[in-house]
């Protein structure tokens, strides 16, 4: 049986504790082993928080035995946290050199509520360094491995933390999303993923990538799970400006209503700029499948167009990098973080500092959105940009008033690659954003939920982008999909 | 030789009085121990999240209804970049392509008579920290209680044409913003600061010729003097058949020159773009029609308000108003004993003398308003006289205690008492004979003699007026 904790959902692992099944330090035990025994090989894990979390999890157990029904709804459930998030007092690296050994004095807003739940932090994940990168082999401490076959990467930037679900090292787990972090590996690795709209979960501690598309949001085992952690960590937060005071309404709650009910009514939109040349047949069919699947529950199908899909990318790879070149202007040595030895002067201490702390995506980014906000070039590119972005957020506007509920798409061209296969060609791998970053680029949420493998085995996961502020639609659509999926995701656990 | 004009505009930095920073919570404050004012937002740490304070926004709404600009309803802030180790981001806050105030101007007064100063416009932005560069070692110490302290920056058009009208418009501002209560204007402490864009060019010409910018100019005389220097050293320099070579300079007050810093082919791309942190600035008409409602009087109204209600003059209206609290002083005496210029001529010439004496502030003024008032009261009462006024002011002002106190504690009361007053005269009269007769003789001079003796006699508390009158009675008898 101990084993087997791995492969619960958090809503399970909430009933066996309120149950008296296990415990919570058996919980905590059991993952911790697991973590032990594959994630070195994974290399998914950066900081492993045993001690803490073991504290925590007598804590939580203590709690149970005291006063069930007051135990708040995370209670002993064991968490795992991309180490872009900040944790007070738990290193917190950003896969980087500069912050190899930086120790916040706070926490991130998503952390602490997801705390102040009562789940326990087990560690923090690895990552592409600043959440640049789609494979997870631009980090500081070396590239995750993808369990379903290790020969290939889990997808980035938030692979680790999509790995930790799909390996069982966490129940669930905290990540951000800037142009895809989230979906891309959550596809790969066969866990759900979802980027909440922009504004619902606070960005206060969250080391800043692109601040106007960063977003956090949970990768999870199950869709019930994705329903339950994100009520827990969204809301207005006085420390973020750009945090939206809406009600947080009870997602789980809703889920189990709309579970039990047909999907009459739901137009799901298929968008053909998304079916692209250079889309992988499996991908491709896999997609398909599930809209039928849908129609068959009772949606209503219908294509739809976004004409401007296309152009998805290149805004995201200039504004992007220009909002990065500016966040990671801080990283100087001065205060905190690396700092180059034997320096003679100030010009040296950036150069030496910045030169040695970052890694070579970064600084291919930094460069990138410092000559797109150069007075020479911000007409031409930064400005044209934001334009641009105005029209994608349009298309989805229409799209959402005249056509449709909820969209449907690939969350990529192809399933997990190869470690090492692109990585000498950047525009290739930028290439696997082209369909994560509209949404981002919209601000609108959007979630993977796995489907089925292909023809190597690899998971493939189903994209579905709701209006804004409609995290519900997406769950209860997904949570069909879910239903008729063909994958087992807990083959790693 | 062509007759050059000089054309300057001046971006005054003015610090907000607020109790805690522009984006965080720490609070403003200065002299404190080094970074003893510092949070994760004006450290600049990872993660953290600027969240604009409302009353920054107020401040800058406020001084621009008060140099009457127009404030926009939506504003946006942006960074601004460049590396310095006293900018903990690597980037400034500030405004940029829309701030929040927009073409507004002052009537200053010149020699000449009055003249219109245009505002471009006035932005929002963080302040830096402040280094300090060690010359005994080898490194710099950083000191952030200021970064992240609010400041408006105020930008004028190129109106100003010399430095008389540039020190009477950084005198008006300043002014304003102390009116206000916005900052300071503590020059000294750099809270209110100035740089100078200053060109020349022939007489007639409209092209404006290069500038020069001067920066950090910290008092009124510094604008002044660094003007009148750079007027002359650009003439010169054309008169020589060079070129002016468009620069940032620094004012040396040792040297009494200017010096340059670093030329425009080394300025800095700022990479200027809006901040996704912070959300547009709106402000609707509720907003403005509060905060204009809230406005004080202004100088120039308190001033106006002098002369024609009061009927003072223009010295003691202007000196009157030149500060908001020694006008709200005024206006308080005024209230309690109505006699304006009495009052007026007590605080320019007693109060403000001995607070010079004793090197105080207005603010620290030991005689309140209501006591003044009283002391011109009782002279008006002719309880006192206007000499014995002087020393019970005095008293005043040595031990804050009331007039009315003072006079009765030390029995300083006029005697207006014919009957006493009667017997001291006659028996001075009958000591000194001789007077009497030179008077009588037609020695009108002696009369003085006379009243001296009597004050003498009362202790300076006689009656005046009636000391004189009884005595022309008796000594004519």
């Amino acid at each position: 049986m101990a084993m087997e904790l791995n492969k619960l959902s958090a809503v399970q692992m909430r009933e066996g504790l309120l149950s008296g099944d296990f415990s919570a330090v058996e919980l905590t035990k059991t993952h911790l082993e697991k973590i032990e025994s594959s994630s070195k090989e994974l290399n998914n894990f950066i900081t492993v928080c045993s001690k803490e979390a073991t504290d925590a999890a007598n804590k939580a157990d203590s709690l149970l035995k005291k006063d069930k029904s007051n135990c708040p709804k995370l209670t002993g459930i064991p968490i795992a946290v991309k180490d872009m998030l900040l944790t007070k007092g738990i290193r917190t690296t950003c896969s980087s050199n500069m912050l190899k050994d930086f120790i916040p004095p706070y926490s991130s807003t998503a952390v602490e509520k997801a705390e102040a739940n009562g789940a326990i932090l087990i560690g923090k994940t690895n990552h592409d360094e600043f959440g640049m990168g789609t494979s997870n082999e631009n980090s500081y401490f070396g590239p995750v491995k993808n369990p379903w076959n290790l020969e290939r990467v889990p997808g980035g930037s938030s692979g680790g933390s999509a790995v930790s679900i799909a390996a069982g090292h966490a129940a669930f787990s905290l990540a951000t999303d800037t142009g895809g972090s989230i979906r891309q590996p959550a596809s790969y690795t066969g866990v759900v993923g979802i980027k909440p709209t922009y504004g619902r979960v606070s960005r206060y501690g969250v080391i800043a990538f692109a601040s106007s598309l960063d977003q956090v949001g949970p990768h999870t085992r199950t869709v019930e799970d994705a329903a339950l952690i994100l009520e827990a960590i969204s809301g207005k937060d006085s420390n973020d400006s750009t945090s939206i005071d809406l009600p947080v309404p009870d997602f789980l709650k809703d889920l189990r209503v709309a579970k039990e009910q047909s999907l009459a009514g739901l137009k799901v939109g298929l968008p053909k700029e998304y079916f692209i040349e250079g889309l992988d047949k499996e991908v491709e069919e896999s997609t398909r499948r599930a809209a039928k699947e849908l129609e068959k529950e009772g949606a209503e199908l219908v294509e739809i167009s976004l004409p401007h899909t296309s152009a998805a990318l290149p805004v995201y790879y200039i504004l992007a990098p220009a909002e990065a070149s500016s966040n990671l202007a801080r990283y100087d040595g001065v205060r905190y973080g690396h700092r180059a030895a034997k320096i003679s002067n100030l010009s040296e201490l950036y150069e030496k500092t910045r030169s040695e702390g970052f890694g070579a995506e970064v600084k291919r980014r930094i460069l990138i959105g410092s000559y797109v906000l150069s007075s020479g070039s911000y007409d031409a590119f930064y400005h044209k940009a934001q334009q641009v972005r105005t029209l994608i957020i349009d298309d989805f506007k229409s799209a959402f008033q005249n056509s449709c509920d909820v969209i449907l798409a690939p969350v990529c061209p192809s399933t997990a690659f190869k470690i090492g296969g692109l990585v000498k060609s950047p525009l290739k791998m930028y290439l696997q954003d082209a369909l994560t970053t509209p949404a981002s680029l919209a601000g609108l949420p959007g979630m993977s939920v796995p489907f089925s493998t292909d023809s190597n085995n690899l998971p493939i996961g189903v994209q579905l982008i709701a209006p804004a502020f409609k995290e519900d639609i997406l769950f209860k659509t997904a949570e069909r999909l879910e239903r008729v999926a063909t994958i087992d995701t807990s083959i790693h656990c | 030789m062509p007759q050059f004009e000089t054309v300057i505009g001046l971006e005054v930095h003015a610090q907000l009085d607020t109790d805690s920073k522009i984006f965080a919570y720490s609070a403003v404050s200065s002299g404190d121990s080094p970074n003893s004012h510092t949070d994760p937002v004006t450290l600049g740490l990872p993660g953290c999240l600027p969240v604009l304070n409302r009353r920054v926004v107020e401040f800058a709404i406020k001084a621009g209804l008060a140099t009457n600009c127009s404030i926009q309803s939506e504003s946006v802030f942006a960074r601004k970049h460049y590396h310095y180790p006293d900018l903990p981001k690597g980037y400034q806050i500030s405004q940029f392509d829309k701030p929040i105030c927009l073409d507004g101007h002052l009537n200053v007064q010149t020699e000449a008579g009055e003249k219109k100063i245009g505002i471009t416009r006035i932005h929002l932005e963080e302040d830096a920290g402040k280094s300090t560069h060690l010359e005994t070692e080898d490194s710099s110490l950083v000191d952030l209680n200021r970064a992240g302290v609010p400041l408006i920056e105020i930008v004028s058009e190129p109106d100003i044409r010399s430095a008389e009208e540039a020190g009477a418009y950084v005198r008006q501002l300043r002014q304003i913003v102390r009116y206000l209560g916005v900052c300071d204007g503590d020059m000294e402490k750099g809270n209110l600061r100035c740089d100078v864009n200053i060109s020349i060019r022939p007489i007639g010409e409209e092209k404006l010729g290069t500038k020069v910018e001067i920066k950090n100019v910290n008092s009124f005389r510094f604008v002044e003097r660094a003007i009148e220097y750079e007027e002359q050293r650009q003439q010169a320099q054309l008169d020589q058949g060079e070129e002016i070579v468009q620069e940032t300079r620094l004012w040396d007050e040792q040297r009494g020159a200017t010096r340059s810093m670093r030329s425009k082919e080394f300025a800095e791309d700022y990479r200027y773009f809006p901040d996704p942190d912070l959300p547009i600035v709106k402000v609707d008409q509720a907003w403005i029609k509060k905060v204009k409602d809230s406005l004080p009087e202004l100088p120039k109204e308190v001033f106006k308000r002098f002369q024609d209600i009061y009927k003072l003059d223009e010295y003691l209206s202007e000196r009157l108003s030149e500060e908001r609290y020694v006008a709200s002083y005024f206006d308080e005496a005024v209230a309690r004993h109505n006699n304006p210029q009495l009052l007026a001529n007590w605080i320019c010439t007693e109060l403000f003398g001995r607070l010079n004496k004793e090197n105080k502030e207005m603010t620290d003024c030991p005689v309140s308003p209501a006591h003044l008032a009283e002391l011109v009261e009782l002279i008006d009462k002719k309880t006192i006289s206007g000499k014995i006024a002087k020393s019970v002011f005095d008293e005043m002002f040595k031990t804050g205690s009331s007039p009315a106190s003072i006079v009765e504690k030390q029995g300083l009361k006029q005697i207006s008492n014919s009957d006493e007053l009667e017997s001291v005269i006659d028996e001075i009269i009958s000591a000194n004979a001789s007077q009497v007769e030179e008077f009588r003789a037609g020695k009108d001079k002696v009369l003085g003699f006379f009243v001296g003796q009597v004050m003498k006699a009362t202790k300076g508390k006689a009656n005046p007026q009636m000391v004189n009158e009884m005595l022309n009675k008796k000594l004519k008898g």
